[in-house]
This record gives structure tokens, sequence and C-alpha cells, in this order.
């Protein structure tokens, strides 16, 4: 019982972790059109830049400054931010699938800088011992964990709403008249790659905001946390759920992460050790079909974007 | 040291080249940058690997270290390829486009497809590295302290002949012809009575076989695995890129510098982060000269 109760609040806290990142591919794709093929560099950014401010000083490391958490999430906003910078203004006034090479471009770099950039990274061995405010609070793990479950919450009701009162603001709107009708927005005085970049770069924040909650909260980071494949889960989620509806990306969130871990649970449960790495594989044959398949048949995905219409509109 | 890393840059270039020509023809005329081109350079590999394999052992031809049966089945795994991306197309591409889906959805569902060439290429052959063969080859001394082995000299020497022949095929046959007119403009070439639906499946045979080409040329030269076109992924999108849209000639130049800047590279920055090297390329490209070195037009 409290084995299950413990994996529970495990499972929905990685769930909501990821649901921020979802949310920030909304306002990215959802919202403004942008596609966006290198998440996991700027959710890894984040992760990487928190550990770095965040955690014990080590002689053999560069930083491990041991600043207090809500220094260590602002860092990683802020890095994701300046990633997102570079990427942008190199990318957002051209074609729109330049964005998508160049996203998925910097999300190979930044895995191999992982691998690689040893003094900052700890290269393959990871930075341990990443604080968790929630750790220390009583000497029950679980209760330490559903401590953490609610700080994460609250992080996702904040960015909900903010995200919610953003894209119906008149900042929002424009987002939305871009995707639609480029140039008719454009006949209308917007400066649409200021828009762009604006929306990329909050979004890119979130995602870093993401990375850095994750590994506050299982306290390591290497680089096997940031694998590929997390791209393309955090797609699937948001298509799943809805794209252009944030409370269709929090679900998505919820129900791709039970679906992904339920697979996982079953071929590791039937498929002999052995032939673990044919599991994993098959994972990703799942998340790849169910994805092509949604395009194809659902495009909407499970509650999809609200059709506005003026209120001056007949 | 200069001149064995200039060696190996064309070598890799040449096989990017391939890529990249494959890659640009089906984005060019099916407007949509397909990220599950680089599967089809997995698939084909793996296809020559099988018919080899079902081939049986062959002599070896003069001093390659591959007999007959690699070349058939090279031709036949560029074929296969071809179909395996013209059955993508029928699948999820076509169906997409006929519902007037914006070119991103399409760029969104070649991620999908390419998830699931990767993985199925995975449960079918599993995690472990394949070769085509296991014949020891003696580098020869091309040049004064430039070794290459005689597969190398091969590669070198097809993927021009590859290059040459696309291009007289491109210039000068009645489907090259349609096809570089529904790279200009679809309408257009629809209102002239092309029949675009034959283009787009010529379209896919040729970037298919092109793929499996450079796929086997890659398995050869390196070794053949799941992550094989996953891992080239970058370097044949940057190449198609700095080319530029609309031509042959870029995309080639365009491989041979991304391969040639990767093997340069190794020379100043330690070789673990040579995979960065096409990335910072196509940041440069895109901030300098976004319409590619060899662009038709300035439309960007």
């Amino acid at each position: 019982m409290i084995g299950l109760l413990s994996y529970l609040v495990f499972f929905t806290s990685v769930a909501l972790i990821l649901a921020v990142v979802v949310l920030g591919l909304n306002l990215q794709w959802g919202a403004t059109g942008l596609f966006n093929a290198g998440i996991v560099g700027f959710y890894a950014i984040g992760a990487y830049a928190f550990a770095i401010l965040t955690a014990p000083p080590r002689p053999e490391l560069i930083g491990n400054f041991g600043l207090p958490w809500l220094a260590g999430l602002a860092g990683a906003m802020v890095a994701s931010a300046l990633a997102a910078l570079v990427i942008g203004l190199a990318t957002l006034k051209l074609r729109d699938d330049y964005l998508a090479i160049a996203t998925f471009g910097i999300a190979s770099t930044i895995q191999l800088l992982a691998l690689n950039a040893d003094p900052l990274t700890g290269g393959a061995m990871g930075i341990a011992s990443i604080p968790n405010p929630a750790r220390g609070l009583t000497g029950s793990p679980i209760i330490n964990n559903l401590c953490y479950l609610a700080l994460v919450l609250a992080i996702v009701a904040l960015v909900y709403a903010g995200l919610q009162r953003l894209v119906e603001s008149p900042w929002g709107r424009v987002l939305k008249a871009i995707r639609e009708d480029e140039i008719a927005a454009q006949t209308l005085g917007k400066n649409i790659s200021l828009f762009r970049l604006q929306a990329f770069v909050l979004g890119s924040m979130l995602m870093g905001l993401g990375g850095a909650l994750y590994v506050g909260f299982v306290g390591f980071i290497s680089p096997s946390d940031f694998m590929p494949i997390l791209t393309f889960q955090i797609w699937t989620m948001l298509i799943i759920g809805g794209s252009g509806n944030n409370k269709g990306a929090i679900l998505g969130a919820i129900v791709v992460w039970a679906l992904w871990t339920l697979i996982g649970a079953a071929t590791s449960l039937l498929v002999p050790a052995q032939y673990q790495a044919y599991g994993g594989a098959l994972q990703s044959l799942v998340i790849g079909l169910i994805l092509v398949l949604t395009l194809l048949l659902r495009p909407r995905g499970l509650i999809g974007e609200r059709s506005t219409t003026s209120r001056h509109a007949a | 040291m200069i001149g064995q890393a200039i060696a190996d840059g064309l070598l890799t270039g040449g096989i990017l080249a391939l890529g990249a020509i494959g890659y640009s023809l089906s984005s060019q005329i099916l407007k949509f940058a397909n990220f599950a081109h680089a599967e089809f350079l997995t698939v084909g590999a793996y296809l020559a690997l099988a018919l080899v394999t079902l081939m049986g052992a062959a002599e070896p031809i003069g001093a390659l270290s591959f007999g007959l049966p690699l070349i058939v089945a090279t031709i036949l795994a560029g074929i296969g390829t071809g179909l395996v991306a013209i059955a993508v197309d029928r699948l999820v591409f076509s169906r997409l486009r006929s519902r007037r889906a914006a070119a991103l959805t399409l760029v969104f569902a070649s991620f999908g497809v390419a998830l699931m060439l990767r993985n199925l290429v995975l449960l079918l052959w599993g995690p472990d590295a394949h070769y085509y063969g296991q014949e020891l080859q003696i580098a020869i001394e091309v040049l004064p302290d430039v070794r290459l082995l005689p597969d190398h000299v091969f590669v070198l020497a097809l993927t021009l002949i590859l290059v040459v022949s696309l291009h007289l095929f491109l210039q000068s046959s009645r489907v090259g012809v349609a096809m570089r007119a529904m790279a200009d403009s679809p309408a257009l070439s629809q209102a002239c009575g092309i029949d675009t639906a034959s283009v787009i499946r010529w379209t896919w045979l040729l970037a298919g076989m092109l793929a499996a080409c450079a796929g086997v040329f890659t398995g050869l030269t390196v070794q053949i695995r799941p992550e094989l076109g996953f891992n080239m992924l970058l370097a044949v999108l940057t190449a198609a890129v700095l080319g530029g849209s609309g031509s042959l000639f870029g995309a080639v130049v365009g491989g041979l510098i991304v391969g040639l800047a990767e093997s340069l590279s190794v020379l100043v920055i330690p070789a673990s982060y040579k995979p960065a090297v096409p990335f910072l390329l196509l940041l440069l490209v895109l901030y300098v000269r976004p319409q590619g070195l060899f662009a038709k037009s300035t439309r960007a």
C-alpha cells in the first residue's frame, strides 16, 4: 500500500513537471505555430543550470555554488531563455522549417556538451546531491515527496493561470493572428518576428523550468535523462491533449505519461532482461504511432482549441 | 595530417551529399522538411544487409572488402527504400496533403514516422552493430601521407558517378524536367498537364534510392546501427540548408563543406565534439546567409 502510494506520488510529480514543459510547447506551437524540434535541449539547459547553481561545491567541478532553490529556478529559466534567444534570432525571420532544424541541432549539441564537458556537467557521471527543498522537511520520505508534489502543483497552477491570462490578452490574440494569417497580422502593423521571438523565448523558459524541477526532484543529473525521445513525448502529450488548449496540455501530459509508464512496466514484466533494449524500442514505436494516428484521425486531440469568434461578429 | 583529414572529409562529405540531395529533392517538391529522411539511410543500409546475408558469402572483388552480392544488394535496397518512402507517403503524408494540412503538420508527422522506422529497425535487427563483411583491407597510399581503404576509393568514385547521372537525369529526362517544374510551382505544373502524383512518386523513389546508397556507404565505411541515419540527420539537414534550395550542385557542395568541416575540426577541437560542428555551421549560415550558398532566388 505504502509502495503503491509512494509510486503514485512519484508518478504524479513527474507527470506534472512534464506538464510545465508541455505548457511551454503549447505557447510556442499551440498559440503561435512555432515548431520546436529540440524541446529536450531547452529542458536540459534548465536542468543543468539548476544543478550547477544549486549543488554543493565539489573541487573537481566548476560551479556547484550551493545557491538557494529559487535562485536555481531563476537561473535555469534565464539560461534556457538565452539559448532560445540565440536560436530565435537566427531563425524566426526565416522559413518555418529552419526553426525546426535549428532547435533539433541545439538539442543534439546540448546532449554532446552534457556528455563531454566534464568540468561543468560532470560528464557521464553527472552531478549528485542536487538540493530539494522538501527533502529534509520531515522524517518520512513519502510526506517529503508529497510536499514537493504540492510545490510542483502550485507551480503548474501558477503557470497555467499566467498563460491563460497571456493568451487571452491582446498579446495572445496577436500570436493567434500570426499563426492564422501572418500577412494579415503584418498589415495591422504587428512586428511578427518580435512577437514570435517573445513566445518562443517564454515557452523555452518554461521548458527550462521543467528541467530544473525534475532534477530538483530526483536530486541527480546525468546525460541519460535527456534523450531525444523526450522531445517526442512532449509533442505527443500536446497533440493528444489538444494543442491550443492549456487544460489539454496538462491532461495530455498525464495521459501520455501514464501510457508510457504502463507500456514500460508491461514490457519489463513480459520481456526477459537481456531484451530490455527492445522494450524501449517498443515504447518509442508506440509513441510514434500515436503521434501519426492522432494527426491523421483526430488532429484536434482530446480537448482541442476552443473556436473563438469575435463578440462583434453576427 | 591535414591531407588525411581532407581525404576523410571528402569521403564523409560525399556520403552526406547523397543524403542532402535526396532530402532537398523531396523538401522542394513536397514543400516540407522531412525529418524521416535520415531513417531512409538506415532502412537502406539494413535492407542491403538482409539481402547480402540472403545471398551468402562471395569472393571479394579485387582489393575491396565485398563481392558482387553487395552491389546487387545496394541496387535492390535502393529500390526497396524508394518503395518504403512511397508507402510512407501513401499512408501518412498524402493523406495530410489531401486534407490541406499546414506544412508544419507534415514536418511533425515526419517526426512520428522517423521514430517508427528507427524503432522498427531496432526491433527487427537488434541494437548491436552489424557489418557487410569481415574482410580486412590494407590501406593504399593515394597521395604522400594520405591513406584510403580500397572501399573508400570505391565509395568516392560511385558517389561521383551517382551525382553526375542524377544531374543528367534532372536536366534532360521528361521526369526530371517535370520534377524541376514542380519544385518551382506545383500549381503551374499541374496546369501544364504534368501528372503531379507520378512526379511525387518519382521524387520519393529517387530520394529513397539516394538515401539507401548513402546508408550502405556509411555502413561500409563505419558500421551499421539502428541510429546510423539519425546520427547523420543534423549533418544532412545542414548540408541542404547550406546548399540552398534550387540546385543539385548546392547540396553537393553543402555536403562536402559539412564533411570537411567535421573532419578538419578534429585538428583543433577534441574529437568528441565533432558532431556539434554541423550545428555551428548551421547557425553561421542562418545568421550570415540564410538563403544558402547557391540559392536560385533571394526568396528566403
